[in-house]
Protein backbone atom coordinates (compact mmCIF):
# COMPACT_ATOMS: atom_id res chain seq x y z
CA UNK A 1 0.00 0.00 0.00
CA UNK A 2 1.25 3.47 -0.90
CA UNK A 3 0.77 6.34 1.54
CA UNK A 4 1.09 10.13 1.37
CA UNK A 5 4.83 9.92 2.08
CA UNK A 6 5.36 7.80 -1.03
CA UNK A 7 4.40 10.60 -3.44
CA UNK A 8 6.51 13.55 -4.51
CA UNK A 9 6.20 16.41 -6.97
CA UNK A 10 6.76 15.34 -10.56
CA UNK A 11 5.71 11.68 -10.10
CA UNK A 12 3.84 10.40 -13.16
CA UNK A 13 1.32 7.60 -12.73
CA UNK A 14 -0.07 6.01 -15.90
CA UNK A 15 -3.57 4.58 -16.31
CA UNK A 16 -5.57 2.78 -19.01
CA UNK A 17 -6.10 1.72 -21.69
CA UNK A 18 -9.84 1.35 -22.04
CA UNK A 19 -11.67 0.85 -25.34
CA UNK A 20 -14.95 2.77 -25.39
CA UNK A 21 -17.82 0.88 -26.99
CA UNK A 22 -20.92 2.30 -28.67
CA UNK A 23 -23.05 0.15 -26.35
CA UNK A 24 -21.54 1.60 -23.18
CA UNK A 25 -21.80 5.18 -24.50
CA UNK A 26 -25.51 4.69 -25.09
CA UNK A 27 -26.13 2.76 -21.85
CA UNK A 28 -24.53 5.53 -19.76
CA UNK A 29 -26.40 8.23 -21.68
CA UNK A 30 -29.76 6.49 -21.31
CA UNK A 31 -29.33 6.43 -17.53
CA UNK A 32 -27.65 9.79 -16.88
CA UNK A 33 -27.43 12.06 -19.94
CA UNK A 34 -30.13 11.28 -22.54
CA UNK A 35 -29.34 14.07 -25.00
CA UNK A 36 -29.54 13.20 -28.73
CA UNK A 37 -25.79 13.56 -29.39
CA UNK A 38 -25.07 10.83 -26.80
CA UNK A 39 -27.80 8.43 -27.98
CA UNK A 40 -28.12 8.29 -31.73
CA UNK A 41 -25.74 8.74 -34.70
CA UNK A 42 -28.28 10.43 -36.94
CA UNK A 43 -29.42 12.93 -34.33
CA UNK A 44 -25.79 13.57 -33.35
CA UNK A 45 -24.62 14.29 -36.92
CA UNK A 46 -26.34 17.70 -36.97
CA UNK A 47 -24.93 18.97 -33.63
CA UNK A 48 -21.77 20.79 -32.56
CA UNK A 49 -20.31 17.38 -31.63
CA UNK A 50 -20.66 16.25 -35.26
CA UNK A 51 -21.49 12.63 -34.45
CA UNK A 52 -22.20 10.22 -31.60
CA UNK A 53 -19.99 11.03 -28.60
CA UNK A 54 -19.82 9.92 -24.97
CA UNK A 55 -21.32 12.09 -22.25
CA UNK A 56 -18.56 14.12 -20.60
CA UNK A 57 -19.73 12.61 -17.30
CA UNK A 58 -19.18 9.17 -18.79
CA UNK A 59 -15.61 10.19 -19.68
CA UNK A 60 -15.20 11.30 -16.04
CA UNK A 61 -16.48 7.94 -14.81
CA UNK A 62 -14.19 6.02 -17.20
CA UNK A 63 -11.23 8.17 -16.09
CA UNK A 64 -12.05 7.34 -12.46
CA UNK A 65 -12.12 3.62 -13.25
CA UNK A 66 -8.85 3.76 -15.18
CA UNK A 67 -7.19 5.77 -12.40
CA UNK A 68 -8.44 3.25 -9.81
CA UNK A 69 -7.06 0.31 -11.77
CA UNK A 70 -3.89 2.18 -12.69
CA UNK A 71 -2.69 3.36 -9.30
CA UNK A 72 -5.38 4.33 -6.80
CA UNK A 73 -6.30 0.76 -5.82
CA UNK A 74 -2.91 0.27 -4.15
CA UNK A 75 -2.99 3.73 -2.53
CA UNK A 76 -4.39 4.66 0.90
CA UNK A 77 -6.99 7.05 -0.60
CA UNK A 78 -9.40 8.98 1.58
CA UNK A 79 -11.31 10.43 -1.37
CA UNK A 80 -11.13 13.94 -2.76
CA UNK A 81 -12.49 17.32 -1.66
CA UNK A 82 -13.19 18.36 -5.24
CA UNK A 83 -11.91 19.32 -8.69
CA UNK A 84 -10.34 22.74 -9.29
CA UNK A 85 -10.97 22.67 -13.03
CA UNK A 86 -11.95 20.17 -15.71
CA UNK A 87 -11.94 20.65 -19.47
CA UNK A 88 -13.61 18.42 -22.04
CA UNK A 89 -11.38 19.13 -25.03
CA UNK A 90 -12.47 16.67 -27.70
CA UNK A 91 -15.38 14.27 -28.19
CA UNK A 92 -14.93 10.63 -27.14
CA UNK A 93 -16.22 8.37 -29.95
CA UNK A 94 -17.17 4.69 -30.15
CA UNK A 95 -13.98 2.67 -30.62
CA UNK A 96 -11.71 5.28 -29.03
CA UNK A 97 -8.94 3.78 -26.91
CA UNK A 98 -8.42 6.01 -23.86
CA UNK A 99 -5.42 6.10 -21.57
CA UNK A 100 -3.56 8.75 -19.63
CA UNK A 101 -1.50 9.77 -16.66
CA UNK A 102 -1.76 11.53 -13.34
CA UNK A 103 1.06 13.96 -12.56
CA UNK A 104 1.78 15.08 -8.99
CA UNK A 105 1.91 18.90 -8.93
CA UNK A 106 2.23 19.41 -5.18
CA UNK A 107 2.27 17.47 -1.92
CA UNK A 108 1.00 19.02 1.30
CA UNK A 109 0.49 17.49 4.75
CA UNK A 110 -2.75 18.49 6.46
CA UNK A 111 -2.14 21.19 9.06
CA UNK A 112 -5.28 20.33 11.06
CA UNK A 113 -5.32 16.50 10.84
CA UNK A 114 -2.04 14.66 11.40
CA UNK A 115 -3.31 11.39 9.88
CA UNK A 116 -3.56 12.69 6.31
CA UNK A 117 -2.14 14.77 3.49
CA UNK A 118 -3.12 16.07 0.07
CA UNK A 119 -1.53 15.48 -3.31
CA UNK A 120 -2.58 17.94 -5.98
CA UNK A 121 -2.68 16.26 -9.38
CA UNK A 122 -3.12 17.04 -13.02
CA UNK A 123 -4.78 14.19 -14.92
CA UNK A 124 -4.71 13.95 -18.70
CA UNK A 125 -6.85 11.54 -20.71
CA UNK A 126 -5.74 10.96 -24.30
CA UNK A 127 -7.04 8.94 -27.25
CA UNK A 128 -5.03 6.60 -29.50
CA UNK A 129 -4.15 9.50 -31.83
CA UNK A 130 -2.42 11.19 -28.93
CA UNK A 131 -5.07 13.91 -28.69
CA UNK A 132 -6.02 15.09 -25.21
CA UNK A 133 -9.75 14.53 -24.69
CA UNK A 134 -10.03 15.63 -21.06
CA UNK A 135 -7.78 17.31 -18.52
CA UNK A 136 -8.49 18.04 -14.86
CA UNK A 137 -6.71 19.20 -11.74
CA UNK A 138 -7.72 18.01 -8.32
CA UNK A 139 -6.40 17.25 -4.85
CA UNK A 140 -6.62 13.70 -3.52
CA UNK A 141 -6.55 13.02 0.22
CA UNK A 142 -4.25 10.21 1.36
CA UNK A 143 -3.54 8.54 4.68
CA UNK A 144 -0.10 9.14 6.12
CA UNK A 145 2.01 6.06 6.73
CA UNK A 146 1.06 4.62 10.13
CA UNK A 147 3.82 5.07 12.72
CA UNK B 1 -34.41 25.98 -24.20
CA UNK B 2 -34.40 29.76 -24.08
CA UNK B 3 -31.96 31.60 -26.32
CA UNK B 4 -28.66 32.99 -25.09
CA UNK B 5 -30.03 36.55 -25.29
CA UNK B 6 -32.96 35.70 -22.96
CA UNK B 7 -30.93 34.08 -20.18
CA UNK B 8 -30.67 36.43 -17.21
CA UNK B 9 -27.65 36.50 -14.92
CA UNK B 10 -28.93 36.06 -11.36
CA UNK B 11 -31.75 33.69 -12.34
CA UNK B 12 -32.19 30.97 -9.68
CA UNK B 13 -34.17 27.73 -9.92
CA UNK B 14 -34.48 24.18 -8.58
CA UNK B 15 -34.09 21.25 -10.96
CA UNK B 16 -35.23 18.33 -8.79
CA UNK B 17 -34.37 15.91 -6.00
CA UNK B 18 -32.99 12.36 -5.93
CA UNK B 19 -32.93 9.59 -3.33
CA UNK B 20 -29.58 7.78 -3.26
CA UNK B 21 -30.14 4.12 -2.40
CA UNK B 22 -27.39 1.80 -1.14
CA UNK B 23 -28.03 -0.44 -4.11
CA UNK B 24 -27.50 2.31 -6.70
CA UNK B 25 -24.46 3.70 -4.86
CA UNK B 26 -22.82 0.26 -4.97
CA UNK B 27 -23.81 -0.43 -8.58
CA UNK B 28 -22.27 2.85 -9.83
CA UNK B 29 -19.17 2.38 -7.68
CA UNK B 30 -18.57 -1.20 -8.83
CA UNK B 31 -18.68 0.02 -12.44
CA UNK B 32 -16.61 3.19 -12.11
CA UNK B 33 -15.20 3.94 -8.64
CA UNK B 34 -14.72 0.75 -6.62
CA UNK B 35 -13.07 2.33 -3.59
CA UNK B 36 -14.23 0.23 -0.60
CA UNK B 37 -16.13 3.09 1.11
CA UNK B 38 -18.39 3.25 -2.01
CA UNK B 39 -18.93 -0.51 -2.45
CA UNK B 40 -19.12 -2.12 0.99
CA UNK B 41 -20.98 -1.10 4.16
CA UNK B 42 -18.49 -2.72 6.55
CA UNK B 43 -15.46 -1.16 4.85
CA UNK B 44 -17.23 2.22 4.81
CA UNK B 45 -18.02 1.91 8.54
CA UNK B 46 -14.31 1.37 9.22
CA UNK B 47 -13.29 4.38 7.06
CA UNK B 48 -13.25 8.08 7.94
CA UNK B 49 -16.63 8.40 6.14
CA UNK B 50 -18.27 6.14 8.75
CA UNK B 51 -21.05 4.93 6.43
CA UNK B 52 -21.57 3.87 2.83
CA UNK B 53 -21.45 6.96 0.61
CA UNK B 54 -21.77 7.70 -3.09
CA UNK B 55 -18.86 8.28 -5.43
CA UNK B 56 -18.59 12.01 -6.12
CA UNK B 57 -18.84 11.15 -9.82
CA UNK B 58 -22.14 9.40 -9.12
CA UNK B 59 -23.50 12.57 -7.48
CA UNK B 60 -22.51 14.50 -10.62
CA UNK B 61 -24.04 11.93 -12.98
CA UNK B 62 -27.31 12.13 -11.03
CA UNK B 63 -27.15 15.94 -11.23
CA UNK B 64 -26.87 15.60 -15.03
CA UNK B 65 -29.81 13.20 -15.11
CA UNK B 66 -32.01 15.71 -13.29
CA UNK B 67 -30.60 18.59 -15.32
CA UNK B 68 -31.46 16.92 -18.65
CA UNK B 69 -34.92 15.99 -17.35
CA UNK B 70 -35.52 19.59 -16.28
CA UNK B 71 -34.26 21.01 -19.62
CA UNK B 72 -36.41 18.61 -21.61
CA UNK B 73 -39.48 19.50 -19.55
CA UNK B 74 -38.87 23.22 -20.19
CA UNK B 75 -38.33 22.54 -23.89
CA UNK B 76 -41.67 20.70 -24.12
CA UNK B 77 -43.47 23.53 -22.34
CA UNK B 78 -41.87 26.07 -24.64
CA UNK B 79 -42.66 24.03 -27.73
CA UNK B 80 -46.30 23.75 -26.62
CA UNK B 81 -46.61 27.54 -26.72
CA UNK B 82 -45.14 27.60 -30.22
CA UNK B 83 -42.02 29.45 -29.07
CA UNK B 84 -38.82 28.65 -31.00
CA UNK B 85 -36.28 26.49 -29.19
CA UNK B 86 -32.62 27.35 -28.83
CA UNK B 87 -30.16 24.50 -29.32
CA UNK B 88 -27.84 23.55 -26.49
CA UNK B 89 -24.30 22.63 -27.34
CA UNK B 90 -21.81 20.60 -25.39
CA UNK B 91 -20.10 21.83 -22.24
CA UNK B 92 -16.44 22.87 -22.38
CA UNK B 93 -15.99 21.90 -18.72
CA UNK B 94 -16.47 23.05 -15.15
CA UNK B 95 -14.59 24.74 -12.31
CA UNK B 96 -14.53 24.90 -8.52
CA UNK B 97 -16.20 21.54 -7.93
CA UNK B 98 -16.46 20.91 -4.19
CA UNK B 99 -17.57 17.65 -2.65
CA UNK B 100 -18.34 19.29 0.70
CA UNK B 101 -20.03 16.43 2.56
CA UNK B 102 -20.53 12.75 1.80
CA UNK B 103 -23.79 11.68 0.15
CA UNK B 104 -24.79 8.71 2.29
CA UNK B 105 -27.09 5.85 1.36
CA UNK B 106 -30.63 7.04 2.08
CA UNK B 107 -29.85 10.73 1.54
CA UNK B 108 -32.14 12.88 -0.59
CA UNK B 109 -30.23 15.52 -2.53
CA UNK B 110 -32.05 18.55 -3.99
CA UNK B 111 -30.23 20.39 -6.78
CA UNK B 112 -30.57 24.05 -7.70
CA UNK B 113 -28.70 26.52 -9.89
CA UNK B 114 -27.90 30.18 -10.31
CA UNK B 115 -26.85 31.78 -13.62
CA UNK B 116 -23.64 33.61 -12.75
CA UNK B 117 -22.29 34.72 -16.13
CA UNK B 118 -22.69 34.73 -19.91
CA UNK B 119 -20.51 35.72 -22.84
CA UNK B 120 -20.61 35.40 -26.62
CA UNK B 121 -18.44 32.51 -27.86
CA UNK B 122 -15.23 33.61 -29.57
CA UNK B 123 -14.74 30.31 -31.39
CA UNK B 124 -18.33 29.50 -32.41
CA UNK B 125 -20.25 32.36 -34.08
CA UNK B 126 -23.95 32.25 -33.24
CA UNK B 127 -23.35 30.65 -29.86
CA UNK B 128 -22.76 31.92 -26.33
CA UNK B 129 -21.30 30.35 -23.21
CA UNK B 130 -23.40 30.47 -20.04
CA UNK B 131 -21.84 29.85 -16.61
CA UNK B 132 -24.01 28.26 -13.96
CA UNK B 133 -23.35 27.62 -10.26
CA UNK B 134 -24.95 24.30 -9.33
CA UNK B 135 -25.60 23.31 -5.74
CA UNK B 136 -26.89 20.10 -4.12
CA UNK B 137 -28.29 20.03 -0.58
CA UNK B 138 -29.18 16.98 1.52
CA UNK B 139 -32.36 16.51 3.52
CA UNK B 140 -30.79 18.44 6.44
CA UNK B 141 -30.23 21.43 4.16
CA UNK B 142 -26.45 20.96 4.15
CA UNK B 143 -24.63 21.72 0.92
CA UNK B 144 -23.06 18.43 -0.21
CA UNK B 145 -21.82 19.53 -3.64
CA UNK B 146 -21.30 22.71 -5.64
CA UNK B 147 -19.62 23.48 -8.94
CA UNK B 148 -19.58 26.06 -11.73
CA UNK B 149 -20.57 24.53 -15.07
CA UNK B 150 -20.29 26.11 -18.51
CA UNK B 151 -22.47 25.31 -21.52
CA UNK B 152 -22.87 26.49 -25.12
CA UNK B 153 -26.31 28.02 -25.83
CA UNK B 154 -27.50 29.12 -29.27
CA UNK B 155 -28.01 32.82 -29.92
CA UNK B 156 -31.28 33.94 -31.47
CA UNK B 157 -29.38 36.24 -33.80
CA UNK B 158 -30.87 38.79 -36.18
CA UNK B 159 -32.75 36.74 -38.72
CA UNK B 160 -34.47 33.94 -36.79
CA UNK B 161 -38.20 34.21 -36.12
CA UNK B 162 -39.37 35.05 -32.63
CA UNK B 163 -37.19 38.10 -32.24
CA UNK B 164 -39.19 40.97 -30.81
Amino acid sequence: MRYFEDFSEGNELPFGPHTVTRAEIIAFAVEFDPQPFHLDERAAADTLLGGLAASGWHTCALFMRMMFEGWLRETASMGSPGVDSLKWMRPVRPGDVLSGRSVVLEVRASTSKPDRGFIKMRHEVVNARGETVMVLENPIMLQRRPA
Amino acid sequence: MTFFEDIAVGEVSEIGAYDFSAEEIKRFALAYDPQPFHTDEAAAAASHFGKLCASGWHTLAVWMKLNVRSMQRLARERAATGAPLARLGPSPGFDELKWLKPVYAGDRVTFSYEIIGKRASGSRPGWGVVSIKNTGRNQAGEVVISFIGHVFVEQRGESSPGRS
